[in-house]
């Protein structure tokens, strides 16, 4: 039995070796923000926190886990979580939101480490996560406009 | 003479289907009455309003990003006059009702201005047979085109017989009843709200189906960029896709296909894999509606079942692919080019003899590769089979070919199996198949009174997919002594989509040349004084399907590509030049002069920050009854990457319902096929898709998306397509740039700079 922290609660369950946290919490725990998309590391669609960081959970074993933090996009309401999400939401940044669960995951990863971020910056944090809708221009508004809010400044 | 007779032919067959068949209506649900909650009136097949004041839109299409639900919720809550707060959506259920008449009435094979007989006639019987046979479709750029009438007519309808209802209550005309915001009202300051009215409709009211429309003077939110009703519910992760649907007792299955594409199983040992831990059972299924057979284990877990598959021992037979090479296949179609000038879309003059004749000709052949859809959420779907019934959830674009196929495959009739449309995470065409259904139903048959959802990995999703078809296209063109086009000469090479679709998914036999394989091509807006557009149909192995753009796709590469190199041979401005081929068609012509203006076109550009050169490329394409015009701003970098800076996006897409979802849509469209014009190809060898996963297949990635610039034409003519129509001229604005920028021609996708 594993006992895993997800969004502040503890859950014992029973999880075969190896089994990747992405598949636990979609079928075990119920929790089907989380999107399956490539199966390797290649897309970001699987993207959650754990400890507060930016973690594709399509690879990640859910047994190596026991008393690590782990926060999916149910639970990312945090006062950076919610900015995101507020900003998403009114630029209007999903088109069929596939992938948006693991965007908003990633750009809160991005502004917990950099809450000032440069274009750069963002290129480099969610390049990871493919969105095959082409919401990558609203992504990158959305990422300065929940910046700007979080800090106060333009 | 050949080619009337055969267009005539096909006129009259569809024709014939309708003689004798009252022509439909596009109001009331056929098969029986719409169903209603308690409380709820449905005066039509379109609009339920209730006590409450909640209207619910009746929901014929799919979601897939293209804001189709926002938009048409917006058509209803105008005509009725009621607050954007007061809406909701339900899904259609199956019915001819819900049809899509004009994306498949768009398949007869005419040019878009032309108004003869025949053109008529063919779009009259085919746009009279598509409404009676009623095929529900997401797809073809249509939804919002094809329910422009339809749904505003009902909800105006409803509104007005909610109206009559009110005046009668209160002794007046009803022309002194105004309605706004959902509240209806009279001189002297009575009012009564929507819920409330709804109360005063009889058992059987008298429905007002005479309203008039309102004229777009009078729209209050059609034309407002009113964000996505589902926009909060996508970034919570709240939206049930089709990979999310859970129902109690479900079942997961991972299947593994043949390796050879259309292939089956021989022979198949699970006996090691039914002894795992959570596996339920092992299966087998047969490639059906040109799909691929394969083995499915079945567990409590997805994650399970995948593991498991490596222990399911397989012996394949091959099937029609086998030995099958995509890089043969392109010299096939190059060749096709020599031996054969197609049929003939579009004619006119005698092209080939003034270009044999003329002293300055320009010839060039250009090519396309095979493409995949790559949506986000990979093929799945979940089938409850009880015996003498089914539960089938898809997210599909065509819910009664779904429903179709899985009721063939568990020996049902349609009407027993209920099918639930969920959100769809992309569908680019992909799930306009239902190979993906039928083999779902296969397995789950095999499960009796278990729902099963089968979910393919990434691997089988883009091994297993129906591809945009290769293309090989030829032009020749003859210039006069001032440099402008005297004759024009294309033939194009490739297979043909529609053949196989229509009876694949509709039992249909399609009589007539697939419109699909030449569209981009011959039905452009250019003034040629002397043309022939034709395409030669090649049959190949490869299971083919409609991907986003279809023809235009590729074509619009093709025909931009050698027009800009006539434009040079010319030694003229790209834009200028194409801008005297539209001097009769001002209204297309006034996109370019929009794009052009607002790219800054013929100023001068900084460079790069690198310090590589910047050029400017421009293509104007037509599709969908929309016309779009882009200018892109590229540079190439020390190691050969073309970098894309800027697209500026020019569109008349008619009067534009909802600016916000057009905008997000041009973004899309570009993004998609920037990925496929820089990298997309997907190569077959001995019958196997190599490409598997994004590593190999790797889509367009945020840190290379070019800053874009939509800008939609002011119109009040009627609603054009939206969602694929930005697609086409990307490639070529690309291409025409990277020319500019180096010198180089590029005639192949994807693009690629030789050293």
């Amino acid at each position: 039995m594993t006992t895993l922290n997800i969004n502040g609660q503890d859950r014992t369950l029973e999880i075969d070796a190896g089994t990747p946290l992405l598949w636990v919490l979609r079928d075990d725990l119920g929790l089907t923000g989380t999107k399956f998309a490539c199966g390797r590391a290649l897309c970001g669609a699987c993207t959650v926190h754990v400890e507060g960081t930016a973690t594709l959970s399509c690879v990640m074993p859910a047994d190596g886990l026991q008393g690590k933090r782990i926060t999916t996009i149910e639970g990312a309401n945090d006062r950076i979580g919610a900015a995101v999400k507020r900003a998403w939401i009114e630029l209007d940044v999903a088109q069929c939101g596939y992938c948006q669960p693991g965007q908003v995951m990633a750009a809160a990863a991005l502004l917990k480490a950099v809450p000032r971020p440069s274009e750069a910056d963002i290129d480099r944090a969610l390049s990871g996560n493919l969105c095959r809708c082409g919401a990558y221009p609203r992504i990158r508004a959305a990422v300065h406009l929940a910046a700007q809010r979080l800090g106060g400044r333009g | 003479m050949k080619r009337r007779s055969f267009l005539l032919a096909a006129t009259l067959c569809g024709g014939a289907l309708v003689v004798g068949c009252a022509r439909p209506d596009r109001q009331k649900v056929r098969g029986g009455a719409l169903a209603v909650r308690d409380g709820q009136v449905a005066l039509n097949g379109w609009v339920k309003v209730d006590r409450d004041g909640i209207v619910t839109a009746v929901m014929a299409k799919s979601e897939m990003g293209q804001g189709v639900h926002t938009a048409l919720m917006m058509l209803v809550a105008e005509e009725m006059d009621c607050a954007w707060s007061q809406m909701r959506f339900d899904y259609a259920p199956i019915d001819p009702l819900y049809g899509n008449v004009t994306a498949l009435s768009e398949g007869v094979p005419f040019r878009p201005d032309d108004a003869g007989t025949l053109a008529r006639s063919a779009r009259a019987a085919m746009e009279a047979l598509m409404r009676q046979l009623g095929f529900m479709m997401t797809g073809g750029s249509s939804s919002v085109r094809d329910l422009w009438l339809p749904m505003r007519q009902a909800a105006a309808a409803t509104r007005a017989t909610l109206v009559a209802a009110v005046a009668a209550e209160w002794k007046v005309a009803a022309a002194d009843v105004a309605a706004s915001d959902g509240v209806f009202s009279a001189p002297g300051g009575r009012t009564i709200k929507l819920g409330d009215a709804v109360a005063l409709l009889g058992p059987d009211p008298r429905v007002v189906d005479n309203a008039s429309l309102k004229t777009p003077a009078q729209f209050k939110l059609i034309g407002r960029p009113l964000p996505r009703y589902d926009g909060a519910a996508l970034v919570e992760g709240k939206a049930t896709f089709g990979i999310d649907v859970r129902t109690e007792g479900l079942l997961h299955a991972a299947v593994r296909m043949a390796p050879v594409r259309g292939g089956s199983v021989r022979y198949f040992d699970g006996v090691q894999a039914r002894a795992l831990k959570g596996v339920v059972g092992v299966a087998s299924f047969p490639a059906a509606l040109d799909g691929t057979g394969g083995v499915a284990v079945v567990a409590d877990r997805w994650w399970r079942a995948s593991q498991a598959l490596d222990k399911v021992a397989v012996e394949w037979d091959e099937g029609p692919m086998a030995g099958f090479s995509s890089a043969a296949a392109i010299d096939t179609l190059r060749h096709a080019l020599d031996a054969d000038d197609g049929f003939a879309f579009w004619k006119q003059g005698d092209a080939k003899a003034i270009i044999a004749a003329s002293a300055r000709t320009l010839t060039a052949d250009y090519t396309a590769p095979y493409l995949a859809h790559a949506t986000m959420e990979p093929m799945n779907c979940t089938v409850h089979f009880r015996g003498d019934a089914a539960t089938v959830w898809a997210p599909t674009q065509v819910p009664d070919f779904a429903r179709k196929a899985a009721a063939a495959v568990l020996g049902l009739d349609p009407g027993k199996v209920a099918l639930h449309v969920t959100y769809l995470g992309g569908g680019f065409g992909r799930r306009l198949e239902v190979d993906h259904v039928a083999q779902a139903a296969a397995i789950a048959k095999q499960f009796p009174g278990k729902p099963v959802q089968v979910l393919w990995s990434r691997e089988d999703d883009m091994r297993n997919d129906f591809y945009r078809p290769a293309c090989a296209s030829r032009f020749a063109a003859a210039l006069d002594e001032h440099g402008r086009i005297a004759a024009w000469h294309n033939v194009s090479a490739g297979q043909a989509i529609v053949p196989g679709y229509f009876p694949r998914n509709a039992g249909l036999p399609i009589v007539g040349p697939d419109k699909t394989t030449s569209e981009g091509a011959f039905d452009v807006a250019y003034e040629f004084p002397a043309v022939r557009v034709g395409h030669a149909r090649v049959d190949l192995p490869v299971p083919i399907g409609f991907w986003r753009g279809v023809g235009h796709s590729h074509q619009a590469f093709f025909k931009e590509g050698f027009l800009d190199e006539c434009a040079h041979a010319a030694a003229a401005d790209p834009f200028a030049y194409r801008r005297a081929l539209l001097a009769r068609h001002p209204r297309q012509r006034a996109v370019l002069e929009l794009a052009a203006a607002k790219a800054g076109w013929g100023e001068p550009q900084a460079p790069a920050a690198d310090g590589a050169k910047k050029a400017r490329g421009i293509a104007f394409h037509e599709s969908f009854g929309s016309t779009v015009v882009q200018v892109a701003e590229v540079s190439v970098g020390s190691n050969r990457a073309i970098r894309v800076h800027r697209v500026v996006c020019a569109i008349d897409c008619g009067l534009p319902v909802n600016p916000n979802t057009i905008a997000q849509q041009m973004d899309s469209a570009i993004v998609f096929a920037l990925g496929a014009a820089l990298r997309g190809r997907i190569d077959i060898d001995a019958g196997r898709v190599k490409q598997g996963n994004f590593d190999e297949y790797e889509p367009l990635r945020l840190a290379e998306c070019p800053v874009i610039e939509t800008h939609i034409v002011p119109s009040t003519e009627p609603p054009g397509g939206v969602g694929e129509v930005g697609l086409p001229p990307l490639a070529p604005a690309v291409a025409n740039a990277v020319f500019a920028a180096t010198g180089q021609r590029l005639r192949s996708l994807p693009l690629a700079l030789a050293a």
